[in-house]
């Protein structure tokens, strides 16, 4: 990889193919800091010789992620998708196509926490408007996609998460908080707004996605790593 | 029903060890040389003989997907692309598989590879799914280390690579063709077909689709032989499979349970049951939210399987069983996935772009039942417009929802209505004045 950083400082004013003008203020300028670089040979050395375009997705994620370590905002100011198209040696509106079509790729700023909370129906059959009301009402937000006056929490409506049998559940930043009702969505944003980070996982005493209560079936094949009945709300310190 | 012996996944509540080790000790990465060593034409033989079929929803036999893939290259490299864009709503068994089984998924997408020429896998894991991605991707070092996949892959002289690509939020990425597409780079635009994969997939090399349980059960049918898979279930609709009970029943989980159970044993055996239990229940949707869905006096009876699920006009789709029970308003429900389907809709083809939208207004106004009884009809009608109009199925899937609710319960809609010129009088005639504009 070539990519040093004075490569990819820009600030032009050129408006070019952007993506829809927003009110907030857009950086005039994005370097790729020194982890984002580490990241990029690892990421474009998946794809075939000449076939770098395939790294738009995670270049934008790792943008998305430089900017939260950078700014405490995850989103993808335009600069940055113009260094990306840059790095890609993509045409710049290529990647706005793509920066704006994938929902995960915030184009605007959002607050520390983004909690993505789902209301598809298996979610709503088991509540998910308690769940909405509580962050609502914690956050101090009255709709969806507004950011709370502290710069805390950004809320957003999010089609199905694919945690159906946890439901109702909600993913805050990258984790996923499941079995959730009115209280326990309460507890959970007090406890981020003190700067805690609460265990992923079931908010209720359940193993994953067993019945509550235990399994029924696997029986007698508990290992040593815990036992059942014991939420396991530490699945892994990779 | 399903006994433990039988039973693929065995750390499917990850209960156990995820990594190596735990997985070596379940018999993962067990004789896998051997396996290879039997050569390609043996392992497709008898991924056919076992008749499995595609776990991600179409159902078609993954033994004969697997032999389209061309025998000799003409100098294009082939990919094998494992489809975990796990999206369809009620659908969280992929999941499963990710986290607490990662080196299952990574032996059989090896033995798959190999079986199709290729030397390359790409996984599209749904971008949602972080700690998911992190568990596969700490599983796939681990194998590299082991010399298990990478050059000369567990010794058997075949080099195998296999790369995740995160999705990152779209729905249509599930669809084979627009997955293909997002690895590409661009946008998550179904193709047309044909070309179909097998001859024009990734970079426009060949490529099979598989859905991540298609492939993560194939290490453990080419271990036991063809013959125990085919033993289980039912014939045309055997061996096992992961089931997702969600809803209105007491206790939801995945399960891994036999085809061909009655739905009623599973969601009493494993989901304790319908809350306020079985005659309380009102419908279920037996396959994520694409299918239709059935009312209690089917739910009754009807087998958990591909060929019962059709025969009752619905189908297994991903095996996600979504309950509901008397409480619920199902008009709402299903406009809740008319607005799904809306949202997710990518906006190629016109019926589907339009149509979603149109559908989804439509059903809200159901909802309030601020309609016309013969809109009933009209919305069955354009559902039928949609339907096999489009480029992907994504415009079909929109339809079933709609269509299912009409074949079932056209009488609460009819009722709905009823009780709102009740209170409201008739509805105001429309007019281009206060018309609903398509685009929102």
């Amino acid at each position: 990889m070539s990519g040093h950083a004075s490569a990819e400082n820009i600030g032009h004013g050129s408006p070019g193919h952007a993506p829809a003008p927003s009110t907030h203020e857009q950086p005039s300028s994005f370097t790729f800091d020194a982890q984002s670089e580490a990241e990029i040979g690892r990421i474009l050395a998946k794809y075939p010789e000449g076939r770098q375009a395939s790294g738009v997705m995670p270049l934008l994620y790792l943008v998305q992620d430089q900017m939260r370590r950078q700014t405490g905002s995850a989103w993808i100011p335009r600069v940055a998708m113009d260094a990306v198209a840059r790095r890609l040696t993509m045409p710049p509106i290529r990647v706005y196509e793509v920066a704006t079509f994938y929902l995960m790729f915030n184009i605007r700023p959002v607050g520390r926490y983004h909690l993505q909370i789902c209301t598809t129906t298996p979610c709503w059959l088991r509540g998910s408007d308690e769940v909405v009301a509580a962050c609502k009402a914690v956050a101090g937000v009255s709709k969806f996609e507004e950011m709370s006056p502290d710069g805390m929490f950004t809320l957003t409506e999010v089609e199905c998460l694919g945690a159906c049998v946890n439901a109702p559940m909600m993913q805050v930043n990258d984790d996923y908080y499941e079995d959730l009702d009115g209280d326990s969505t309460r507890r959970l944003l007090e406890a981020l707004k003190r700067g805690e980070t609460p265990p992923r996982g079931p908010q209720i005493d359940r193993y994953n996605s067993a019945p509550v209560g235990g399994r029924t079936t696997l029986l007698g094949e508990v290992g040593e790593r815990s036992a059942d009945g014991q939420p396991d709300r530490h699945p892994d310190t990779v | 029903m399903l006994s433990d012996k039988d039973r693929i996944f065995t750390n499917l509540y990850g209960q156990n060890e995820w990594r190596l080790a735990g997985a070596r000790a379940r018999g993962d990465w067990d004789g896998t040389a051997a396996i290879l060593a039997r050569g390609r034409d043996a392992i497709v033989a008898e991924m056919k003989a076992s008749s499995l079929r595609g776990r991600g929803g179409a159902g078609f036999p993954t033994g004969l997907k697997w032999s389209f893939m061309p025998k000799v290259s003409d100098g294009r490299p082939a990919y094998l692309a494992i489809n975990g864009d796990e999206s369809e709503p009620g659908t969280c068994k992929d999941r499963e598989i990710l986290r607490h089984e990662p080196h299952k998924l990574i032996e059989s997408a090896l033995i798959a590879s190999f079986a199709m020429g290729a030397h390359t896998a790409y996984i599209y894991i749904r971008g949602e799914y972080w700690n998911e991605t992190r568990h596969l991707q700490f599983a796939i070092d681990e194998a590299y280390e082991a010399g298990l996949i990478g050059p000369n892959a567990c010794g058997s002289g075949w080099d195998f690579d296999f790369f995740i690509h995160r999705g990152a939020g779209a729905y249509i990425c599930g669809e084979e063709t627009a997955m293909l597409e997002s690895i590409e780079g661009k946008k998550g635009l179904p193709r047309m077909k044909p070309p179909f994969p097998a001859a024009m997939g990734l970079y426009g090399c060949p490529t099979t689709v598989n859905n991540v349980e298609s492939i993560a059960v194939a290490a453990t049918i080419l271990r036991r032989g063809a013959a125990w898979f085919a033993g289980l279930g039912r014939p045309n609709n055997t061996g096992s499979k992961l089931m997702a009970i969600s809803g209105h029943v007491n206790r939801p989980c995945v399960v891994e349970e036999e085809l061909g159970v009655p739905l009623r044993d599973i969601i009493e055996t494993h989901a304790g049951g319908v809350r306020g239990g079985w005659d309380n229940l009102l419908a279920v949707i037996p396959g994520g939210c694409s299918v239709p869905l059935i009312p209690k006096s089917v739910c009754d009876t009807v087998l958990m399987d591909f060929d019962s699920l059709r025969a009752a006009q619905s189908g297994l789709g991903t095996a996600a069983i979504i309950v509901m029970d008397k409480s619920t308003d199902v008009i709402r429900a299903i406009a809740r996935f008319s607005r799904f389907y809306k949202h997710e809709s990518c906006g190629q083809c016109t019926p589907c772009r339009e149509g979603t939208g149109w559908m989804m207004r439509v059903m809200y106004r159901m909802v309030e039942g601020r309609a016309e009884p013969e809109e009933i009809d009209m919305l069955d009608q354009v559902t039928r417009q949609v339907e096999g109009h489009t480029i992907c199925a994504l415009g079909d899937a929109a339809a079933w929802p709609i269509q299912g609710l009409i074949r079932h319960f056209r009488p609460v809609m009819e009722e709905r209505i009823r009780a709102y010129k009740a209170v409201h009088g008739t509805p105001a005639v429309v007019t281009p004045d206060n018309l609903p504009i398509a685009a929102e």
